[in-house]
C-alpha cells in the first residue's frame, strides 16, 4: 500500500461531496407545483391598471407563464427567444412583471418587443410567492385544467425550448 | 467590432496556450531542443493576445457598449471612469480574463527571469502553466464569454453593484488573483520537479522567491479586502469567515507553511515530500477557491452568478489538475530520499510543528467551510458554521503558533540544547508578560485571554531583540562597527524579522479592538448627542445630496471630547438609482490609536434616523501588521542568493555580503 | 537516546499535536453548528427552545415595527409565521416581502429574539435558507391541496 496515495484518495473523496453539493444548485431542484392546480391570482393587467386576469379566464387553454422584470438581467437573455416563440405561435404567452415598476416595465417592453399576449403586473411579488418564484426569470407551462406541468427556473435557453417546452406544448393541445 | 476582436483574441490565445502547455512537454521527455524552445515564445505571444483581449473589454467598458451583455450587466452610462475600469473584473465573466491575464503576467515573469535555469525544467513550467491557462480559456469560452452579444442593445446597463463601488475594490480583486494565480508557479514548479525527478536543494532556492512573491500579492489582496470590507459593507467588522473570505485565507495559510518548509528543503534538503505536497495543496485551495466562488455551491456576497455547467467545468477541471498531480506526486514521491538527520530540539523540528499547525489551521478552516454543504449534500438539513467556531479554533491554534515564533528563529539547525535556549531568551519572557500586563491595565480592563494574546505579541518582539542584538554584539575576528555588522545581515533574514514583526502588530492589533471596542445603536435626530468611550458624538443635521449616480440622505455629526470639536463625519444612506438599492456608507475617523466609525441605519417615520456608532481601539494595528508582513516578503525576495549570476547587481549597495550565516 | 528512538519520538510527538489539535477543532465545530428551521417547523415544535438557531423566510408585508432602536416583524414562509424582535441596524437589503435569515434563539412565549439579521447582497435571489424555507412550505401546500382538492387527473394519466 503506497502511503502517498492518501491525498489523492481524500481529495476524491471532497470531489465526490462536491459534485453533489453542484446537484443541489436550485435550478435543479423539482418544484413540488408539479402536476398541482396553478395557484388562483387576480391581477391588474401592466398596460391597463383598471383591466384584470384570473386565473379562471385560462381555463380550457394550454398557456406558458414567464415571470420577468426590467431589473433582470438574465430576463434580456431570454427574450428575443420569447418573442420568435410568440410570433410563431405556438401558444399563447403570458408575463408576470414581477416586483416592478409600471412604466419600467412597459419602458423595457417598448424597447425589447412585446411577446405576452398579456402582462399580469405584481409590483409586492405576491403572486411570485404564491408560485415559489425566488429568481427572475422562470417560466411555467398550465395546461388546459389549470394545472402546472412543468417549470424552468433561469432564462430559457434554445436548447429547454426545443427539447422540453414545445413538445409539452403540443402534446398538451393534444389532448383534448 | 472591437468585441468581435476580443473573442478571436481569446481563441488564438486558447491554441496558443495549448501548443506551450503541450509541445515543450513532450520535447523535455524526448529531448527535443527545437520543441522545447517553443515554450518562451509562444509565453510572450499568450500573454500580447489575452492582454489585447483585456484592454478590448476595457474598450467596451469605457465606451458603454452595452451590445456586450458582460458590459450592459455591469455597468450603466452613469457610472464614474474610474469605476468603469473596475467593472472590467467586476462580474463574473470579467474576473475569469483577469485570473488569466495575472496568469500570462507570473508566466512572461518566469520565461524572462530563469535564464539560469537548465533548458528542461524551464520547458515543463512554462508547460504546465500553459495547460493551466488553456483550461481557464476554454472554461471562459464555453461557460462565460465577457465578450457575448446583446442584441439588441440595451440602452442602458444594469450598473456596476453598488457594493463594489468602492476605491478598495478597484485593487482588491486584482492583488488577490496575483496571489492566487501566483502559486500556480509553486505548483509548476513542483510538477515539473515530480516529472524531472530533480527534487533537492537547488528547487527549492529556485521556488523560493516566487512563492514569496506570491504569498505577499495573497497577503496584500487579503487585507485589502477585510479593509474593503471594514469600510464599505457598513458594520464595522473587518473578518466575517465568509465562505468567500476563507476561500483566499486557506491558501494563505497553506502558502505560509509552504513558506517555511521551502526554507528547510533548501538549507537541509529535508521536507521534500510534504513541500511538494504543500505546493500542489496551495494551487489546489486557489482553485477550490475558484470553484467555491465562482460555481454558486456556497452563496456568500460573491456569488453573482450562478449557472450549473460552470461549477460543472470547474469541478471536472479541478479534478483533471488536482487528481493528475497527486497522481503524479504518489508514483513519484517514494523514490525521493529523506534529508538530513535532525535532532528533537531543532529548527527543523519547530518548522515541522508550525507546518502542522498551519495545515490544522487550514483543516479547521476547510472543515467549517464545506461542512455545511456536506450535510446539504447528504440532505441531512442547512446549517451554518458561526463565527464563533472559527474565532475559537483560532485562537487555540495561533496561540503555540506565536509562541513558537518567539524561539523557532533563534534556534540551531540539526541540534540545540535546552539549557542554552532557556538561558538566552528568559528575560524576553519576562519583559513580554510584564508589558502584557502593563498594556491591559492601562486599556482599563485585564482579561486573561487578552493578556495572553498582547503578551504573545510582545514575546515576538522580544526574542527578535535578542537575536538582533546577539548578531550585532562584536564577536572575535571581526572588525567594523554595529553598521557594518547590521550591513552584513542576510536580508532574508531580517524579512523574516520583519515579517513576524507583522504577525506581532496583527496580532496587537486584533486583541486590542476585540476586547475594547464599544459600539452603540441610538435613535438620533438633529441636535441630538450620545456618547461613546469618552467621546461625544453630536447629529448637526440630516440633508439629501446628489452622487453621480446616486442620491444620498447625509448626516453632519460633529465629533467632540471634553469640549474639544476633534471632526465633523458625514455617513450616508445612499439609494442608487439604477438598482434602488440602498448602501450604506460610513464615515470613520481614524488615527493609528483607534477608528471612530459611524453608519447611518434606517431612517424613522417621524424623520429620526437609528445610527450605530463604534468606537475601535488601535484598529488599523491589523492593516498595519499585513503591509509589515508583505514589506518583509519583499526584503526577502530580494535576497542576493535568488539571484541569477547574469543579472545585474549593481542595484546592491557594496559591502553586502551573499551567503549569510543561517 | 539512539537516533530511531528520537525519530520515533519526533514522530509521536508531531502526531499527539495534531491530535489534540483536531479534538479541540471538533470539540469547537460542535458546540458552534447553527441549525436552520423553518417557521412551520417552529409551529410544530420541532426547533429546540434556548438555543441558537437560524429561521429564514420572508419578511411579511406590513409587519414591520419600529420602536426606537427596537425592531419587531414576522417571517413567514406563506404557510406559518413566526414573530421577531430585533435590536439595532437592520441589513441595508431587509425589506417587507423579501427574504430574510435571522440568528438567535426562541423564547418559550414563542417568540424569536434575533441578534443578527441576513438579508442577501443581491437583488434577483434569496438567501438559500430563505428559499429552503418557501420550497419546503410549498410541498406542504401541495400536499394539503392535494387533499383538500382532488386534482382533475388528466386525460394521459399523471405524468412523473
Amino acid at each position: 500500500m503506497n502511503r502517498f496515495l492518501l491525498p489523492l484518495g481524500a481529495f476524491l473523496l471532497l470531489a465526490l461531496f462536491l459534485a453533489l453539493g453542484l446537484r443541489l444548485n436550485p435550478r435543479e431542484v423539482p418544484s413540488p407545483l408539479i402536476d398541482k392546480p396553478a395557484p388562483a391570482f387576480q391581477a391588474s393587467t401592466l398596460a391597463r391598471p383598471e383591466a384584470t386576469i384570473k386565473r379562471e379566464d385560462l381555463l380550457g387553454k394550454v398557456w406558458v407563464l414567464n415571470v420577468w422584470a426590467s431589473w433582470c438581467a438574465a430576463c434580456r437573455d431570454e427574450h428575443a427567444l420569447l418573442v420568435d416563440f410568440s410570433r410563431r405561435g405556438v401558444a399563447p404567452i403570458y408575463g408576470l412583471n414581477y416586483k416592478d415598476k409600471r412604466e419600467d416595465g412597459l419602458g423595457w417592453l417598448g424597447r425589447f418587443g412585446n411577446p405576452y399576449t398579456d402582462t399580469l403586473f405584481d409590483p409586492e411579488g405576491r403572486i411570485g410567492i404564491d408560485y415559489g418564484v425566488y429568481g427572475v426569470p422562470e417560466t411555467f407551462v398550465i395546461d388546459k385544467a389549470g394545472l402546472i406541468r412543468y417549470k424552468h427556473i433561469g432564462p430559457v435557453t434554445p436548447e429547454v425550448l426545443r427539447d422540453k417546452i414545445e413538445p409539452l406544448l403540443r402534446k398538451l393541445d393534444a389532448n383534448a | 467590432m472591437i468585441p468581435e476582436l476580443g473573442q478571436v483574441l481569446l481563441l488564438l490565445a486558447l491554441a496558443v496556450a495549448l501548443i506551450q502547455g503541450v509541445l515543450p512537454l513532450a520535447g523535455a521527455q524526448r529531448g527535443r531542443a527545437d520543441w522545447m524552445a517553443l515554450a518562451r515564445p509562444s509565453a510572450y505571444l499568450q500573454c500580447l493576445l489575452v492582454l489585447a483581449a483585456f484592454a478590448c473589454l476595457t474598450s467596451a467598458f469605457v465606451r458603454h457598449d452595452f451590445s456586450v451583455l458582460y458590459v450592459a450587466s455591469n455597468s450603466n452610462s452613469l457610472l464614474p471612469l474610474p469605476y468603469r475600469i473596475a467593472a472590467v473584473w467586476g462580474g463574473h465573466e470579467g474576473s475569469l480574463l483577469l485570473w488569466v491575464l495575472m496568469l500570462n503576467v507570473w508566466t512572461v515573469a518566469v520565461a524572462r527571469f530563469s535564464r539560469s535555469l537548465p533548458n528542461v525544467f524551464v520547458a515543463r513550467i512554462l508547460a504546465v502553466l500553459g495547460l493551466v491557462a488553456a483550461g481557464f480559456l476554454l472554461f471562459m469560452l464555453v461557460t462565460s464569454n465577457p465578450f457575448d452579444r446583446l442584441l439588441p442593445a440595451a440602452a442602458d446597463g444594469r450598473d456596476l453593484n453598488p457594493l463594489l463601488q468602492d476605491p478598495g475594490m478597484v485593487a482588491h480583486p486584482p492583488m488577490l488573483y496575483m496571489g492566487y494565480v501566483g502559486f500556480s508557479v509553486a505548483y509548476a514548479f513542483a510538477i515539473a520537479a515530480l516529472i524531472g525527478g530533480n527534487l533537492d536543494a537547488t528547487w527549492a532556492r529556485w521556488t523560493r522567491p516566487w512563492t514569496t512573491a506570491a504569498w505577499i500579492f495573497l497577503t496584500f489582496g487579503i487585507g485589502l479586502g477585510s479593509w474593503w470590507a471594514y469600510n464599505e459593507l457598513g458594520w464595522g467588522g473587518w473578518w466575517f469567515w465568509d465562505p468567500v473570505e476563507n476561500a483566499s485565507f486557506m491558501p494563505w495559510l497553506v502558502g505560509t507553511a509552504l513558506i517555511h518548509s521551502l526554507a528547510v528543503t533548501e538549507k537541509r534538503g529535508s521536507f521534500k515530500v510534504w513541500t511538494v505536497l504543500l505546493a500542489i495543496m496551495a494551487f489546489s485551495l486557489s482553485l477550490l477557491g475558484t470553484f467555491l466562488v465562482r460555481s454558486g455551491v456556497l452563496s456568500s456576497v460573491h456569488a453573482f452568478a450562478t449557472d450549473p455547467r460552470r461549477g460543472l467545468f470547474i469541478l471536472i477541471f479541478l479534478v483533471l489538475v488536482i487528481g493528475a498531480s497527486l497522481l503524479l506526486f504518489s508514483w513519484r514521491a517514494p523514490s525521493v530520499g529523506l534529508g538530513q538527520r535532525f535532532g528533537l530540539l531543532s529548527k527543523e523540528t519547530s518548522l515541522l510543528v508550525n507546518n502542522m499547525l498551519l495545515a490544522v489551521a487550514c483543516g479547521a478552516v476547510l472543515l467549517g467551510t464545506l461542512y455545511p454543504l456536506f450535510l446539504d449534500a447528504m440532505g441531512m438539513g442547512k446549517i451554518s458554521v458561526g463565527p464563533p467556531y472559527f474565532d475559537t479554533v483560532f485562537t487555540l491554534i495561533m496561540a503555540p503558533l506565536l509562541m513558537l515564533m518567539g524561539i523557532g528563529p533563534l534556534m540551531r539547525w540539526k541540534e540545540d540544547e535546552l539549557s542554552g535556549l532557556a538561558r538566552r531568551l528568559r528575560w524576553a519572557l519576562v519583559l513580554a508578560i510584564g508589558a502584557a500586563l502593563l498594556t491591559s491595565w492601562a486599556a482599563g480592563r485585564i482579561a486573561p485571554a487578552t493578556t495572553g494574546a498582547l503578551a504573545l505579541a510582545y514575546w515576538i518582539i522580544a526574542s527578535m531583540g535578542v537575536d538582533l542584538l546577539e548578531r550585532l554584539r562584536p564577536r572575535g575576528g571581526m572588525s567594523g562597527g554595529v553598521v557594518g555588522r547590521m550591513r552584513l545581515l542576510p536580508r532574508a533574514m531580517v524579512g523574516m524579522w520583519i515579517a513576524h514583526l507583522g504577525v506581532a502588530l496583527f496580532a496587537f492589533g486584533v486583541a486590542m479592538v476585540k476586547t475594547y471596542e464599544t459600539e452603540r445603536d441610538v435613535k438620533m435626530t438633529a441636535d441630538a448627542s450620545t456618547e461613546v468611550a469618552g467621546y461625544r458624538f453630536r447629529m448637526v443635521s440630516v440633508s439629501d445630496v446628489q452622487g453621480p449616480n446616486y442620491v444620498a440622505a447625509q448626516a453632519l455629526i460633529e465629533v467632540s471630547r471634553d469640549g474639544q470639536l476633534l471632526a465633523t463625519l458625514r455617513p450616508e444612506k445612499r439609494i442608487y438609482k439604477v438598482q434602488s438599492n440602498p448602501m450604506t456608507e460610513a464615515a470613520v475617523d481614524s488615527n493609528l490609536l483607534r477608528d471612530l466609525y459611524i453608519s447611518m441605519g434606517e431612517r424613522l417615520d417621524n424623520g429620526d434616523w437609528i445610527v450605530r456608532v463604534q468606537h475601535k481601539p488601535f484598529i488599523n494595528w491589523i492593516w498595519l501588521g499585513c503591509l509589515v508582513m508583505m514589506g518583509g516578503g519583499l526584503l526577502a525576495t530580494s535576497d542576493r542568493r535568488y539571484r541569477s549570476r547574469q543579472t545585474r547587481s549593481a542595484e546592491l549597495p557594496a559591502g553586502m555580503a551573499g551567503e549569510g550565516t543561517r | 537516546m539512539k537516533p530511531r528512538h528520537k525519530r520515533a519520538a519526533l514522530v509521536l510527538g508531531v502526531l499527539s499535536i495534531v491530535g489534540l489539535a483536531a479534538a479541540l477543532v471538533l470539540n469547537a465545530f460542535n458546540s458552534n453548528l447553527v441549525f436552520f428551521y423553518t417557521p412551520t417547523q417552529i409551529e410544530a415544535k420541532e426547533a429546540p427552545v434556548g438555543r441558537t438557531f437560524r429561521v429564514g423566510g420572508l419578511v411579511q408585508p406590513g409587519s414591520v415595527v419600529r420602536e426606537g432602536v427596537t425592531v419587531r416583524f414576522v417571517v413567514t414562509d406563506t404557510v406559518k409565521s413566526v414573530p421577531v424582535s430585533y435590536e439595532g441596524v437592520l441589513p441595508d437589503l431587509f425589506k417587507e416581502g423579501k427574504g430574510v435569515v435571522a440568528q438567535g434563539q426562541l423564547g418559550a412565549d414563542g417568540h424569536f429574539a434575533a441578534r443578527e439579521v441576513l438579508a442577501k447582497h443581491d437583488e434577483n435571489y434569496m438567501p438559500p435558507e430563505a428559499a429552503d424555507a418557501l420550497q419546503r412550505a410549498d410541498k406542504m401546500r401541495a400536499k394539503m391541496q392535494g387533499t383538500l382538492s382532488p386534482a382533475p387527473t388528466p386525460a394521459n394519466g399523471a405524468q412523473k
